[in-house]
């Protein structure tokens, strides 16, 4: 058992991966001897050499387009995208060529491109720097999405990401990076693309990724005090959803709260709410509610706070779900 | 106002007839020596040349006349563009490894393709039916210019492979209208600072859809790669010999580490830019005329006559050829079956998720129900 930052484990994670795999390559902005703004890839290119974790131009599209000749020729490179909204000017080489290789070529090239983003608000940045941009990459078919919200699915996950054939869209919540949490590297971790109950409840059940986990677990800890008790389930992956446990908790609780940062109007909750409307109609006692950003480009930073899902929104849908 | 009142020259007004153009063989099809770029071939390699050449035409022609037949659902010609095709194509290697854009017919056959694997883009069986490991020749790309990043990351593995791999070279194909995108110029960036493996052959057709090279550029296309630190050179595209020798000597330089290279090939898009364009409407039927002397075959053909490397009976033997490979084509192209409709589903992933597997399974059911229904 080890104590880690959600940083250090994704590091801690990424070095295993180069070490598993001689062809896994690290490239993006500032990744080499800063070791990334974020301090993800610290002391990665002093141990595995400039050839394995390579700075790259500040091009976006480059970093990518790059990263799928690589991987044409055998190697399975970890591209990071410094900010959320820096990755728009690679979206052309994720969406229309990273995501249809494989489709073009009827299965004969593989593109095991990871793409690592630090997502979502709430650190005070200034524009461009507080994004959600996973929809986007969730309706693109060809991508696996996966989002990470503690410290061990960190570890675990990015190796997973790393390991997989399919380009995976890898999301880090960027303002969690620092908060620890004991960490067995040794345990055997769930699969990639499996979403987890985080907390038992009977009344009402919340959904949430990436930075919105704590918010739904704190309203958890919040309705008890009123007596209510909340299931938070964490979904981990995004495309593919893993809808079961979701179908599997409101069987018992009839009620659905998705949350997220991502602007309310077709983001995940908005998919989850008619997927589960179309297999649980007859289970539900009112209608999936969604706890998402405004329908606004993310505000500045002052706002932030108003702009983002907090514990009393959640709590507020939570009145809202039982008055039904 | 004018562009000299900004202290900006005009364009030249026609830069093939420059000395900056790298010329082996004229247009009226006499051989010629450059200071820079040589080359020694056999009779045989000569008489190879203008065979790829006419059989790379009639390739063309053919699948024009099966998509005004309804057989192909688009086409996009590469008339007039055979000599920069078949001459770089054959200054490969076969590890070598090519990125095309979706015109490249000529290096797909010098890279043994089957024409007709081409036809399946076009008439809408497939998005690209060959291997591109098998004869290290990329699928066709649609998106303007996006190859070209693909080639310089392929080149910086083949810097990372070592070993007998490195003598790996790539090549990466894109048009003037290519030029002006950013992934273009990022690949520029990205091989010039890793001094990567890849040779960057633009086809210069003067044209990308309707808008002439003057709306991409105010320089020759080949000068801007010496902003971006690596040489460049531009060759007569329309002369075989010339595209031969600058590609394998670009080839041969970033074999040896030393870089990447932009090769221009100075050429002309005779026909439309795909069977749904119609260029009467944007250029003078005049511009035509200039080009069709500057014709790839027909200056090879009076070489090869005038210095007794072949006759009639070989030329004819050439055309015999041509033809059968044409009614290969033609009956392959006919024949060719519809996809079944489920297999739109298959290779999305390499590992498919329970969704999708789902989604086609309902969609087989769907279809199912219309077979039940009918067979009641």
């Amino acid at each position: 058992m080890t104590t880690l930052t959600i940083a250090r484990a994704l590091n801690e994670g990424l070095r295993k991966a180069m070490e598993r795999d001689p062809k896994v390559l690290i490239m993006g902005e500032d990744v080499g001897k800063l070791g990334g703004v974020f301090r993800v890839t610290d002391g990665l290119q002093k141990d595995f050499g400039e050839d394995r974790v390579i700075d790259t131009p500040l091009a976006e599209s480059g970093i990518i387009g790059t990263a799928i000749g690589l991987a044409m020729r055998g190697y399975r490179p970890v591209c990071e995208i410094q900010f959320d909204g820096f990755v728009y000017p690679a979206f052309d080489q994720i969406v229309s060529q990273l995501a249809k290789v494989h489709y073009r070529s009827q299965g004969r090239v593989r593109l095991p491109v990871t793409i690592r983003i630090p997502f979502g608000g709430g650190i005070g940045a200034v524009e461009h720097h507080s994004e959600s941009p996973e929809a986007y990459f969730v309706h693109t078919a060809g991508l696996k999405v996966v989002a990470c919200s503690n410290a061990a699915d960190a570890f675990f996950m990015v190796q997973q990401a790393v390991a997989a054939d399919d380009p995976v869209i890898f999301l880090e919540p960027k303002r969690r990076y620092w908060e620890k949490a004991e960490v067995d590297q040794t345990q055997t971790p769930d699969p990639l693309h499996i979403a987890r109950i985080v907390r038992p409840g009977r009344d009402v059940t919340v959904a949430a990724y990436g930075p919105m986990v704590r918010v739904a677990m704190d309203a958890a800890s919040a309705a008890e005090d009123d007596g209510r008790s909340l299931e938070v389930i964490d979904l981990r992956t995004l495309s593919p959803l893993d809808l079961d446990p979701v179908l599997e908790s409101v069987e018992r609780t009839g009620r659905l709260i998705v949350v997220h940062e991502a602007p309310t109007t077709l983001g995940l909750g908005a998919e989850i709410a008619a997927r589960v409307t179309e297999q649980a109609f007859y289970l539900l006692e009112a209608p999936v509610l969604r706890v998402g950003g405004f329908d606004t480009p993310y505000p500045a930073s002052r706002m932030e706070e108003d702009y983002l899902p907090d514990l009393d929104r959640v709590l507020d849908a939570v009145d809202r779900s039982l008055a039904f | 106002m004018t562009l000299a009142d900004f202290g900006v020259p005009a364009p030249p007004h026609d830069p093939s007839e420059g000395p900056e153009l790298v010329q082996l063989l004229t247009p009226e099809g006499e051989r010629v020596e450059h200071p820079n770029y040589s080359i020694d071939l056999t009779p045989q390699e000569y008489r190879e040349l203008y065979r790829d050449l006419v059989l790379t035409r009639r390739i063309d022609v053919e699948a024009t006349a099966l998509q005004r037949q309804g057989e192909l659902g688009i086409w996009a010609s590469l008339l007039g563009q055979e000599a920069a095709q078949v001459g770089s194509g054959r200054a490969l290697r076969p590890d070598d490894m090519v990125f095309p854009t979706y015109r490249e017919h000529g290096v797909a056959w010098c890279r043994g393709i089957d024409p007709v694997a081409l036809l399946g883009l076009y008439r809408g069986v497939d998005h690209g039916s060959w291997d591109p490991q098998e004869k290290n020749f990329a699928l066709y790309t649609i998106v303007i210019g996006s190859q070209t990043l693909h080639a310089t990351g392929y080149a910086m593995g083949i810097q990372r492979d070592g070993g007998k791999a490195a003598q790996n070279a790539v090549i990466a194909y894109f048009g003037d209208g290519a030029s002006s995108q950013g992934d273009v110029n990022e690949s520029f960036v990205w091989a010039s600072v890793f001094n990567a493996p890849v040779v960057f052959f633009c086809q210069n057709n003067q044209w990308a859809i309707s808008e002439p090279l003057e709306k991409q550029t105010r320089i020759p296309l080949y000068k801007r790669a010496h902003g971006f630190g690596f040489p460049g050179v531009r060759v007569d595209g329309n002369d075989v010999l010339g595209c031969l020798a600058v590609t394998r000597a670009a080839l041969d330089a970033a074999r040896t580490g030393q870089g990447p290279t932009l090769i221009e090939a100075f050429t002309y898009r005779m026909g439309a830019h795909t069977t749904s364009d119609d260029p009467t409407r944007y250029r003078l039927a005049s511009e035509l005329e200039v080009w069709k002397l500057r014709d790839p075959i027909e200056r090879m053909k009076a070489y090869l006559s005038r210095s007794g490397m072949a006759d009639s009976s070989y030329f004819h033997e050439v055309e015999q050829e041509a033809g059968e490979l044409a009614a290969h084509i033609r009956h392959s192209c006919t024949t060719m079956a519809d996809p079944e409709p489920l297999t739109l589903f298959d290779g999305v992933y390499v590992e498919p998720t329970p969704h999708l597997l789902r989604q086609r399974d309902e969609f087989g059911r769907y279809l199912d129900s219309f077979e039940e229904a009918s067979s009641r």
